[in-house]
């Protein structure tokens, strides 16, 4: 029983990173019609970041800091390239990201080196919540509670906000977003540095829990495309629904056939496409 | 009488300047003097075999990338199916070359083919994304299944076998430039078929999707039939160009499988000018002669590599034989 309930925990938090970056990747894509290839690598900036300001501002300021850093590099990237490749064949905004992510990469092994690092956490999260939930650190819980609140803050940015239902809108159809006067380079560029703010956070969450390494972020970079993939490309609730099932279904699989729990999310995805090629909650339509 | 001297002009404005045949023997006298005069820039036969197989596998991606528009991002799937299909088969059920060449062929391309089934509808990005997230399915099982593939150490104990008997014997278990030629053979062969393909009526109906899927429709070419049939032969090639990978080097890794391997296939295409029939085997040899350079010079090469992504996209987007093409219809 115990062992179920600690893969079900476990399912939880991966299934939280799963649906932070995933989010990120899912609003890019929508509104851009771009695959961020260099998400991973945002996640994987985000962490190191927060563990260089660790010191100065102390693991709270770097928690928020790090995120609005990454966004701002974010920022500047999508000003400086992947604007350029808006209006073109797809094939070209792939490979730009796809390179970029190795330029990234190799940037991140330069500066903070090739070894794993450890972020340090405040005393008071490394503790189990009690001794026999003992594998339950305050941090897991504190990890669910921050992703949970970023969610619904995105989710009730995107309703109630004008940027927000302006990014919502382009989405459905960016050319008449647009002819109504909107700035869509403005509202392209917010939403990429958004998607980057939503890795950067999750890379510092997640450099809390598994510690840094320059490409920490590959390894949630495929869940990702698929929770996108067996949500349904169009629909962030979607998303959030298909990186809670991947991470849930992974954890569960861990339990009775430990090797099978890479398999199991991509027979997942089979399934989604045999049966529902939209994915749960996608728009039809949206992905031809 | 005018519209003759505009047709005569367009015409001879898109003649090239160099005749096709001219071109053509060009080409293949380069490939057949390779393990000539490549030693003579710093190069080895072994890497001349490399840009041939390497060059395979992206003119076989460029069939769907190129000439029917349908964008790819998991052709190492199918390159390493074909090889780890000749590995197993060489290893696990006979020494035979040829079979173990047309069960990898045969493993590779009718994984593509049943693939393809499924996500022939998806276009633009959420194809490549189907295709990505379903090559790295094939990744993770050769990375995790251990006592069968070798698991991350790769697949070994297995070498190519020598063809036919008796007399008639070839013996490619060697290296160096017997092994180059039969690769060259197989090569040319796959090459053929596939500038067959490509100039055939069917060739014509995937231009056609390429330029405009809408119209294409209304001429009643089944589009989604022929973006499954380009997707399926395409991976047949890529297969191909498998096998040969793992004969090549005797050995199947997981990375042979990896997206990124996808990306340089990709990357190949669009370099060399996606848009011609020879641009990819160009694209190819570029991108392997500048890796085994740069490898060979710092530890950082991947940076080097994603800078050479990021260039090719920001000013070079029609690739080298593109540029000579502009250059001409100007």
């Amino acid at each position: 029983m115990q062992l179920v309930l600690f893969n079900v925990t476990n399912g939880l938090i991966i299934g939280a990173f799963y649906v932070l970056m995933a989010l990120g990747l899912s609003l890019i894509l929508n509104l851009s019609n771009v695959i961020n290839f260099a998400h991973g690598n945002f996640l994987a900036l985000g962490g190191y970041l927060a563990y260089t300001l660790t010191p100065t501002l102390g693991y709270w300021g770097a928690l928020l800091v790090a995120p609005l850093l990454t966004a701002l590099i974010g920022l500047a990237v999508e000003r400086l390239m992947i604007r350029r490749v808006y209006n073109r064949d797809p094939v070209y905004s792939l490979l730009l990201t796809f390179g970029f992510a190795f330029v990234m990469q190799d940037i991140a092994r330069y500066v903070w080196g090739p070894n794993g690092l450890p972020l340090g956490l405040p005393d008071f999260l490394s503790q189990p919540i009690s001794a026999e939930l003992f594998f339950v650190t305050w941090y897991r819980v504190f990890m669910v509670f921050v992703v949970i609140v970023v969610v619904l803050g995105l989710f009730a940015f995107l309703r109630y906000t004008r940027v927000g239902v302006r990014i919502r809108a382009g989405t459905l159809d960016l050319e008449t977003v647009a002819s109504l006067g909107v700035n869509i380079s403005f509202l392209r560029t917010f939403n990429f540095a958004l998607g980057c703010f939503l890795a950067g956070l999750s890379g510092v969450l997640a450099a809390g829990q598994i510690g840094l390494n320059p490409n920490m972020g590959d390894d949630l970079l495929m869940p990702s495309f698929i929770a996108i993939i067996v949500g349904g490309v169009g629909s962030l609730i979607g998303t959030l629904f298909g990186g809670l099932l991947i991470g849930m279904a992974a954890a569960l699989t861990t339990v009775f056939y430990p090797s099978a729990s890479e398999a199991v999310i991509y027979a997942i995805m089979m399934l989604v496409l045999l049966f529902r090629p939209r994915g749960f909650m996608g728009e039809e339509g949206m992905m031809s | 009488m005018s519209t003759d001297v505009t047709i005569a002009a367009v015409a001879a404005a898109r003649r090239p300047a160099v005749p096709r045949w001219v071109t053509l023997v060009v080409i293949w006298a380069l490939l057949i003097a390779a393990p000539y005069w490549l030693p003579l820039l710093g190069g080895y036969t072994a890497l001349a075999g490399r840009v041939l197989v390497f060059g395979l596998a992206a003119m076989g991606l460029n069939l769907l990338l190129g000439f029917t528009g349908v964008l790819s991002f998991g052709h190492a799937a199918y390159f390493g199916l074909g090889a780890y299909g000749a590995g197993l088969t060489l290893r696990y059920l006979v020494h035979s070359t040829p079979l173990a060449m047309l069960a990898g062929t045969l493993l590779g391309g009718l994984a593509g083919t049943l693939f393809g089934l499924l996500i022939v509808r998806r276009r633009g990005v959420y194809f490549a994304m189907c295709t990505i997230a379903f090559g790295q399915l094939w990744y993770y099982l050769a990375y995790s299944w251990n006592d069968f593939t070798g698991g991350f150490d790769g697949l070994r104990d297995f070498h190519r076998e020598p063809i036919g008997f008796g007399p008639l014997t070839l013996d490619i278990s060697e290296g160096g430039t017997r092994f180059y030629f039969f690769l060259l053979a197989i090569f040319a062969v796959a090459v053929t078929l596939l500038g067959l393909l490509v100039r055939s009526p069917f060739g014509h109906t995937l231009r056609a999707i390429r330029e405009n899927e809408r119209r294409a429709r209304f001429l009643a070419i089944p589009v989604e039939r022929q973006i499954w049939l380009s997707f399926s032969i395409s991976c047949f090639f890529t297969a191909l160009a498998g096998t040969l990978y793992a004969l090549l080097n005797n050995f199947a890794d997981p990375l042979a499988l990896h997206y990124s391997l996808s990306g340089y296939f990709v990357v190949m295409c669009v370099m060399g000018g996606m848009r011609t029939f020879w641009g990819p085997l160009l694209g190819a040899t570029v991108f392997v002669m500048l890796q085994d350079y740069i490898s060979s010079m710092t530890v950082n090469w991947m940076s080097f590599v994603g800078t050479i992504f990021v260039l090719v996209v920001l000013f070079f987007p029609r690739g080298l034989l593109g540029l000579r093409r502009q250059r001409g219809e100007t």
